[in-house]
C-alpha cells in the first residue's frame, strides 16, 4: 500500500473493533465459537482471520465447499488460508447435493445454478453450526451488499457479519494487515461459478470505482449531481445507483403485511441483543 | 468547590434491559468506591438499562421512589456520591432519559436529558420525552452541572451551568464508535470529536469536565469508551485509552480551579443579560411563548424583523409535502 487512498483504514483500530464486536455478539448469542465458509477468496479469508483472532484457532471452523466445476485454485487457496491461521478445516464437496437437484430438474441457467450452490453451502454451514456449536459468521463486504452482488439466503445468510461496513478496498487493506496469503490477496476477485469469471467482469466497473462512488453516495450523502460534477461517469453512477436501489430487498427482512397494532419489524421494536 | 474532590469514572457495559443485573453491578462498584474513599463515582448514560432500548423503554422505566433507585441511594448513605443513568417514568406517564445524583442516602437531583438525539442511528425522540431544565446540583462537595451526552453538543446547557456557578460539569454518555479511516491524529473520529468538544466546554466555562462513556456492543453498534477528565483550562488531565471496560481515578484540585478563574475570569465577564436581550430581540416575549408551544417556525418566519434564509423556507416546504 504505497500511496494513500481516501478509504484507507486505521488498521489496528479497525482490527480491535471487529475483534471486540465478534467476541461480544457471539457471546450475546450464547456461544463462543465461529463457523466460516471459506471459498479461497479474500472476503472469507478476512472473516476467518478475524475469527481466529477473536476466538482462537481452536474455536474457529473453516468449511471448504467446492463444486465439481470450481477452479481447483480456489480449494488450494482456501487450504493455504485455513493453515495460515491454524484453524480446523472441513472439506465438503457439494457436487452430489447440488446435482441431485439441478440434473433431474434440468437447471441450465447459470444464475440459477449459482444460487443453488450458494444456498447448498448455506445449508451446510447452518447444519455445522449446530454440530460445532458456533455461530455462522458472514463474509459479505459493504460494496457487494450495496450492489446486491450476492445470493439472498445463500452467501448473504449469516448470523453476524464483521465485514458489512467495509468497502472492498478496506477488505484488501485489512486482509494484508492480518496476513492473508499473497496468492489470495493478489488474484482477481471471482464468484467462481463459471470458468474465467471475475466480479469486475460481471459488474462492468472496477471495485475501486464502485467503492469511491458508493462511499460518496452512502457515507457522505452526496447527490448524483455532486458525483457527476466531481467528474464521475454519469452512466456508471446511474448503473450503481440502480443496483443499490434494485437490491434493497436483499438487505431487509421479509415484508410483513400489517394488520394489527403491533407488527414485527414495524412497531414491535427490540434489538436482537434483547436481554442477552 | 472548597476542597479537592476524588473522582472515579467507570466505563461500563450495561446489559440491555437487565435492570437487576446492572443494579447489582452498580452496588458492587459503589461499595468499592466507598472503600477507596472516592467522593464521586460517575457511571454512563442509561447505566441501569443499556442504551438502544426502543420498545423496552416503558418496560424498564422506574418511578422516583422505586426500590431499585432507593437501593442506589441507600448505598450512598456514607461517603461516595453517585451519578447513574436510568429511565424515569413520571407520574403523568412520560418516560425520560434520566441521570440521577445520589448522595447521603437520597436521590438528590434528576437531570432529564434535554437534547434527545434523533438523527442517523438515533431515535430518542420517539422513545423519550425531553427534559426542559438545566439545574446545578448543590452538593456538599461541589456545585455540579449534569449534561447527558447530546446535551453537550449544544452550547446552552454548559453555558447555563457556568452561569449557575458549576465547579464541574459531569457528562454521562453512550456514544457509539464511528469513523475508522486513517488520520493523522489516529483513533476513532467520534472520540476525537468528543475530545475537542469537551475540552472546549471546559475551557469556555472554566469548569472541570468529567466524561463517562460506556463500552460494549448492542446489535453491531459499539460504544466508544475513552472516558476522560478535563481541567478548567481545557487541558485533558486523564483518559481511559480504550474502548473496553475500565475505571479512571483522580483528584480535582480546588486550588487549580480557583487559580484558573483568577487568570481567565470568563464567568465574571460573561454577559447573560446581553444574551437575554438578543434573544428577546429575535423572538420577543410573545414569540417566546409560541416557541415554547412548539410552533415557532411559522411565527419566526413571519416576523419582518428577522432575516430568514429563503433556502431554509424552501426545505420546510418540501418537508411538508
Amino acid at each position: 500500500m504505497s500511496t494513500a487512498h481516501e478509504l484507507d483504514l486505521d488498521l489496528p483500530l479497525a482490527t480491535d473493533l471487529l475483534v471486540s464486536f465478534l467476541r461480544e455478539e457471539v457471546r450475546s448469542a450464547g456461544m463462543e465459537r465461529a463457523v466460516v465458509g471459506l471459498s479461497g477468496g479474500i472476503d472469507s479469508a478476512l472473516s476467518l482471520a478475524l475469527c481466529a483472532r477473536a476466538f482462537g484457532p481452536e474455536n474457529t471452523l473453516a468449511v471448504l465447499m467446492p463444486y465439481r466445476t470450481s477452479n481447483p485454485d480456489s480449494e488450494a487457496h482456501a487450504i493455504l488460508t485455513a493453515d495460515r491461521y491454524g484453524v480446523e478445516r472441513r472439506l465438503i464437496d457439494i457436487s452430489r447435493m447440488v446435482d441431485g437437484y439441478i440434473e433431474p430438474n434440468a437447471v441450465e441457467d447459470g444464475t440459477r445454478r449459482g444460487n443453488v450452490m450458494a444456498r447448498a453451502r448455506m445449508t451446510i454451514l447452518y447444519d455445522l453450526s449446530v454440530e460445532w456449536r458456533g455461530l455462522v459468521v458472514g463474509t459479505s463486504n459493504k460494496t457487494e451488499m450495496l450492489l446486491g452482488y450476492s445470493t439472498q439466503w445463500g452467501d448473504a445468510a449469516h448470523a453476524i457479519n464483521p465485514l458489512g461496513d467495509l468497502y472492498k478496498h478496506q477488505v484488501v487493506q485489512l486482509s494484508a494487515h492480518l496476513g492473508v496469503p499473497r496468492e489470495v490477496l493478489e488474484k482477481p476477485p471471482s464468484a467462481d461459478l463459471v470458468e474465467g469469471q471475475t466480479d469486475e467482469g460481471d459488474l462492468g466497473f472496477t471495485y475501486d470505482l464502485a467503492d469511491r462512488i458508493l462511499y460518496r453516495l452512502v457515507d457522505r450523502r452526496y447527490t448524483r449531481a455532486d458525483l457527476v460534477a466531481e467528474g464521475f461517469d454519469e452512466t456508471v453512477v446511474s448503473s450503481i445507483v440502480q443496483r443499490v436501489v434494485r437490491n434493497q430487498y436483499k438487505r431487509r427482512p421479509p415484508v410483513i403485511a400489517k394488520l394489527g397494532y403491533r407488527t414485527i419489524n414495524q412497531d414491535f421494536r427490540y434489538l436482537r441483543d434483547w436481554m442477552s | 468547590m472548597n476542597s479537592d474532590l476524588r473522582y472515579r469514572l467507570c466505563q461500563t457495559n450495561p446489559a440491555l434491559g437487565a435492570v437487576h443485573a446492572n443494579l447489582d453491578d452498580h452496588l458492587t462498584r459503589i461499595a468499592a468506591a466507598r472503600a477507596d474513599e472516592v467522593d464521586l463515582l460517575v457511571l454512563p448514560e442509561l447505566s441501569l438499562t443499556g442504551y438502544f432500548l426502543k420498545d423496552q423503554v416503558p418496560e424498564v422505566a422506574l418511578e422516583l421512589g422505586a426500590p431499585e433507585l432507593e437501593r442506589i441511594a441507600e448505598a450512598t448513605r456514607e461517603g461516595t456520591a453517585v451519578v447513574a443513568g436510568f429511565v424515569e417514568r413520571a407520574r403523568d406517564g412520560r418516560c425520560y432519559n434520566a441521570v440521577g445524583w445520589f448522595e447521603n442516602g437520597r436521590l438528590v437531583h434528576v437531570h432529564r436529558k434535554v437534547q434527545l438525539v434523533h438523527y442517523g442511528m438515533f431515535d430518542e425522540g420517539r422513545d423519550f420525552a425531553a427534559g426542559e431544565h438545566y439545574d446545578v446540583v448543590r452538593s456538599a462537595r461541589a456545585d455540579v452541572g449534569l449534561l447527558t451526552c447530546e446535551d453537550a453538543w449544544h452550547t446552552d446547557g454548559a453555558f447555563l451551568h457556568m452561569l449557575d456557578g458549576a465547579d464541574l460539569i459531569v457528562v454521562p454518555s453512550a456514544s457509539p464508535a464511528r469513523g475508522v479511516l486513517a488520520s493523522e491524529e489516529g483513533g476513532l473520529a467520534s472520540v476525537a470529536a468528543w475530545d475537542r468538544l469537551l475540552a472546549t466546554h471546559a475551557m469556555t466555562t472554566t469548569c472541570y469536565v468529567l466524561y463517562a462513556n460506556r463500552t460494549g456492543w448492542e446489535d453491531g453498534i459499539g460504544f466508544s469508551g475513552y472516558s476522560a477528565v478535563y481541567g478548567p483550562d481545557g487541558t485533558r488531565l486523564a483518559r481511559i485509552e480504550s474502548i473496553e471496560e475500565g475505571c479512571l481515578d483522580g483528584v480535582l484540585s480546588a486550588r487549580d480551579l480557583s487559580a484558573q478563574r483568577t487568570m481567565t475570569p470568563l464567568l465574571r465577564d460573561s454577559k447573560p443579560w446581553l444574551l437575554q436581550r438578543e434573544l428577546e430581540r429575535r423572538f420577543g416575549a410573545s414569540d417566546l411563548e409560541s416557541y415554547l408551544d412548539g410552533n415557532w417556525d411559522e411565527d419566526w418566519s413571519d416576523d419582518p424583523d428577522i432575516d430568514v434564509d429563503p433556502e431554509l423556507d424552501a426545505i420546510d416546504d418540501e418537508n411538508e409535502e
